[in-house]
């Protein structure tokens, strides 16, 4: 009997608003424990919240990037529990009217194809602190610098069939919030988190299986194992006839496991019920529209661009749109070299990535300017230099190097197409190997390879490869 | 001459304005009297005289230099359960009897900011919960009518010391009637604006949706002066009205000459007592001697308020007093032996059984399966009062009534039984489902104690109700009566 499972999401993305949801204080990470939270943070007797602006704009930013309805009035409720990192004893969430309702984002899968995967709804709430285990000796610490954080907590449908569907939505979504500037998408710092609801069923069936919710999964190999091994769990569950329990789950990374936080009887009653601090949020058509005017162009918009206006493979378009300021350092670098978007395009997912990654560096912080990597390709392009130089002056450049054309001459990497001079080197490499001569001229052909790696070696790689090649053949072709 | 404390807060203003006294001279008139008599009442929690003396000298100063507003130089007692920089805020609990507040709440800042003279904090219902001041942590207050007797609550310390002229008038709060039924019970003039005029920030929480700042006096000129300093928007309070400043004196001297007053039938039902209904009879036979229309009128939902009053107020205060766990500030028990010990303890041994009661009350009334039966019920019938009220202000301008059923009940008589308790605040409550202005005046005797006669207008008419008060109070003397304990 086959199974199949089904994934819902629940992404809390931080919102990156300067100050907090419901207070002035600041939001930046690392700060000393407790030294970003005010008064309202900290759940004074007698501090009210106010609710931060720019979060909302947030909010409605994203609902319009995943076509969902903004609600025109919507409310905040609180959600009652004790716990030593919630100050007031209660989370001020949005329940019964989110401001963002149903919509759907479309996300291309490994193999290129593509699935629509329903969003139920996003709400605004305010982040929780943080309770510290260690360092304090059987006691446990609070650093409220997080309290009051503003996070977009997105709902997905149930529309998930596998784990690795399950990743490609939520890296949709990262892309999602990162192009809408929204949120830092910042995994190890927890800016970018996601519970998962996973259940079984036998494949045909109707009706859902019983589902456990997985919490706080922070990184995206973590979301693929903590998902395969519960959805692993449950089958074997069920196939030793016994039953899935509605429960909450914790994923264990170090042991590659699910274990039970709490069962459905344990869970919390919230007592949910409007905030009568906060009205009311109203939001009228012109700020909606006036939102939706200042939307960025959203990812998938991109890259069916990229592929159209500059001749892209799909794979390409893909790999280039992914970040919104790779996408612009791509684009900054082919409109000063517009004849190769191609090529601009492999320097960009070669090399300038491969450095990056192996510094673990941003987009932002690449040592090379778009304009610099534009004039190197024009240099490759006009066969000034060949790609094997190319990549002595990118590395140059990346080391602070500067100008590319400085570097070609200071570094003497001009190409030499000149025929006389490669003549000349041709005839000592036959002199000096005249077996080689012999046998190539028997017939092992292969041995080309071995003619042009003498002559570049003696040109110290300046040789235009495409020259030596074609003088080399009719030079050994005369006996 | 009359003495400085039995003087009201225009003539202290006025004598102030002349140079006939300092603040410095009045402070120290008020902490004397204070010193020597408050053991009686036992209405401050805490007096600040190094603070109150500090603050007066710089108020000289200011009007020495020319900068005086009207009110700069005068005392008033502030109910505890305003925050007060550097001033323990213990808003009448165990819970927050170590609480100094970091910060100030608007309406002390405001205060600050147009010189007045904190004299202390007053004692007060523990959060808020009572109608007779008894549920304080820091002892029952005396009422300076008669010792024996409550002064009412929630800002029963308040009232008391303005009764006794320990301080020239003081603030209150009221949740469901805590500023006018013990300025019922005391003979003062009290105003709860219409909800969003003062600003809850720094004002702890009881009901959040029914809490509202006002000032506690002993004539409706006061009030006003006082109201002038209270009111006004402010953007740390999500629920603050944005609305002009205006003048709450401007129309006192107006006549009342046209003006429609209903008396609602409902409002003398059984349960009132007979000489309250004759006194408040009387008092708008007063007012229709000055001109005024007298109509009777219906609220048909009045026996409702009540029943919404106790489940709204308790849901919310459950909510809010959340925060009170012993984690960060506030009472925490002893060598607590794990988290949930820590709550349980910190919170059963820091809450008074009121307090617990409405917590529980209110926490059983949002839980799952009961919310839409109590919650969601209790705020269809908020809705249907205030509608009561829209279709009554259709045919009057102010509505009259008696403030309380009865006057001051004896210290014990009622804590044993907290249904009748609540049965206290049977004519006030409907007024902040509503979210109106009242007000309650001084308006006869039954038996040598206060009578009050509340006020309701419609929405920011805070204005029609203080010239309706100030022109009865120019026809009559109740307001100018002292109690035999303030001698």
């Amino acid at each position: 009997m086959e199974w199949e499972s089904v994934i819902g999401l629940e992404i809390h993305a931080q919102l990156a608003t300067r100050s907090k949801i419901f207070s002035g204080s600041p939001t930046a990470y690392g700060a000393e424990p407790n030294t970003q939270a005010c008064a309202v943070d900290l759940g004074l007797p007698g501090v009210l919240p106010v609710l931060n602006r720019e979060a909302v704009r947030m909010a409605i930013a994203f609902g319009l990037a995943i076509d969902a309805r903004i609600a025109r009035r919507s409310i905040f409720a609180r959600k009652n529990y004790f716990y030593p990192d919630l100050p007031k004893g209660y989370q001020i969430s949005q329940y019964e009217t989110p401001i963002v309702g149903r919509g759907c984002l479309t996300v291309v899968l490994d193999g290129g194809e593509t699935r629509t995967i329903g969003i139920t709804r996003a709400h605004l709430e305010e982040d929780a602190g943080k309770s510290l285990h260690e360092d304090f000796h059987g006691m446990t610490g609070i650093d409220l610098n997080r309290a009051g954080t503003p996070l977009l907590e997105i709902v997905s449908e149930p529309d998930m069939r596998s784990a690795r569907e399950a990743v490609a939505y939520m890296k949709a979504v990262h892309q999602l919030v990162r192009y809408l500037g929204i949120c830092d998408g910042n995994m190890q710092e927890g800016s970018f988190r996601c519970d998962a609801n996973v259940s079984v069923r036998r494949k045909g069936a109707e009706k859902f299986g019983t589902r456990a919710e997985i919490k706080n999964i922070n990184s995206f190999r973590f979301v693929e194992r903590a998902i395969n091994h519960e959805i692993g769990r449950q089958i074997e569950l069920l196939e030793g006839g016994g039953a899935v329990i509605q429960e909450t789950r914790l994923y264990d990374p170090d042991r590659d496991e699910t274990r039970s936080m709490r069962a459905k009887e344990e869970a919390n009653d919230y007592r949910y019920f409007p905030d009568p601090d906060l009205l009311p949020l109203i939001i009228d058509d012109a700020h909606v529209e006036s939102v939706r005017a200042a939307l960025p162009e959203l990812p998938e918009t991109k890259r069916e661009r990229f592929m159209l206006q500059y001749g892209l493979p799909a794979y390409d378009a893909g790999v280039l749109s992914a970040d919104r300021a790779l996408a612009d350092y791509y684009e900054a670098a082919t409109r000063d070299v517009a004849s190769e978007p191609k090529l601009v395009a492999n320097w960009v997912m070669g090399d300038v990535l491969a450095y990056l990654n192996k510094e673990d560096r941003d987009i932002a912080a690449c040592p090379v300017s778009p304009a610099q990597l534009a004039v190197m390709v024009r240099r490759i392009a006009d066969k000034t230099i060949s790609g094997t130089m190319a990549k002595k002056v990118f590395e140059t450049m990346w080391n602070g190097g500067g100008d590319p054309d400085t570097i070609i001459d200071a570094q003497g990497l001009r190409q030499v197409s000149d025929t006389g001079a490669i003549d000349a080197v041709i005839s000592q490499v036959i002199a000096d190997n005249p077996r080689q001569v012999a046998d190539y001229r028997a017939g092992k052909d292969k041995l080309i390879g071995f003619f042009v790696g003498q002559v570049m070696k003696r040109m110290e790689g300046k040789a235009n490869p495409e020259t030596v090649n074609a003088l080399l053949k009719g030079r050994l072709a005369n006996s | 001459m009359t003495a400085l404390h039995d003087l009201t807060v225009a003539q202290l203003a006025a004598a102030l304005n002349r140079g006939e006294t300092s603040s410095v001279e009045l402070t120290r008139a008020f902490l004397a009297r204070i010193e020597s008599r408050d053991r009686e009442f036992n209405s401050f929690v805490t007096v600040t005289p190094e603070r109150a003396l500090a603050q007066a000298a710089a108020a000289d100063a200011r009007r020495r230099s020319g900068d005086a507003g009207p009110l700069t130089g005068i005392p008033y007692v502030h109910k505890d359960i305003f925050c007060t920089r550097g001033v323990l805020t213990s808003c009448g609990s165990k819970m927050l009897s170590n609480f100094i507040a970091p910060y100030d709440a608007t309406v002390s800042e405001r205060f600050n900011a147009a010189g007045l003279v904190m004299l202390g904090k007053a004692n007060m219902d523990e959060f808020a919960m009572g109608s007779s001041n008894e549920t304080s942590h820091f002892g029952p207050v005396r009422n300076p009518w008669d010792l024996t007797r409550v002064p009412g609550g929630s800002s029963g310390g308040t009232a008391a010391a303005v009764a006794a002229r320990l301080a020239p008038f003081g603030t209150g709060t009221d949740t469901g009637g805590s500023i006018r039924q013990p300025s019922a019970l005391c003979n003062l003039s009290g105003i709860k604006p219409t909800y969003g005029r003062v600003s809850r920030w720094g004002m702890i929480a009881y009901a959040s949706s029914l809490d509202q700042g006002g000032p506690m006096c002993r004539t409706a000129e006061d009030a006003a002066l006082a109201l002038n300093v209270m009111c006004g928007f402010d953007v740390r309070d999500s629920t603050s009205v944005e609305r002009a400043d205006e003048d709450f004196t401007r129309n006192l001297g107006n006549d009342l000459g046209n003006l429609r007053v209903g008396l609602p039938a409902e409002y003398f039902g059984p349960g009132l007592d007979a000489g309250v209904a004759a006194a408040i009879r009387a008092a708008a036979r007063v007012l229709e001697e000055l001109g005024a229309k007298i109509t009777e009128i219906s609220l048909p939902n009045t026996h409702l308020s009540i029943p919404a009053y106790y489940v709204v107020a308790p849901a919310e205060c459950s909510s809010n007093l959340s925060r009170m766990d012993g984690v960060r500030y506030g009472h925490r028990c002893e060598r607590p032996k794990d988290l949930l010990d820590l709550y349980c303890r910190s919170r059963g041994e820091g809450f008074g059984p009121e307090v617990q009661r409405r917590i529980m009350i209110g926490t059983y009334a949002l839980s799952a399966g009961y919310y839409d039966a109590f919650y969601l019920k209790a705020q269809k019938i908020r809705r249907l009062i205030a509608d009561d009220f829209v279709r009554a202000f259709q045919e009057v301008d102010v509505i009259i009534g008696p403030t309380a059923p009865t006057t001051a009940f004896r210290l014990g008589e009622k804590t044993s039984d907290p249904v009748t308790m609540y049965l206290s605040d049977i004519y006030t409550i409907a007024v902040n489902l509503a979210g109106l202005p009242g007000m309650s005046i001084p308006a006869g005797r039954a038996d040598g104690l206060p009578i009050g006669m509340q006020l309701i207008g419609g929405y920011f008419t805070e204005n029609l109700l203080l010239n309706v008060a100030h022109q009865y109070q120019q026809a009559t003397t109740w307001h100018l009566q002292a109690p035999p304990h303030a001698g």
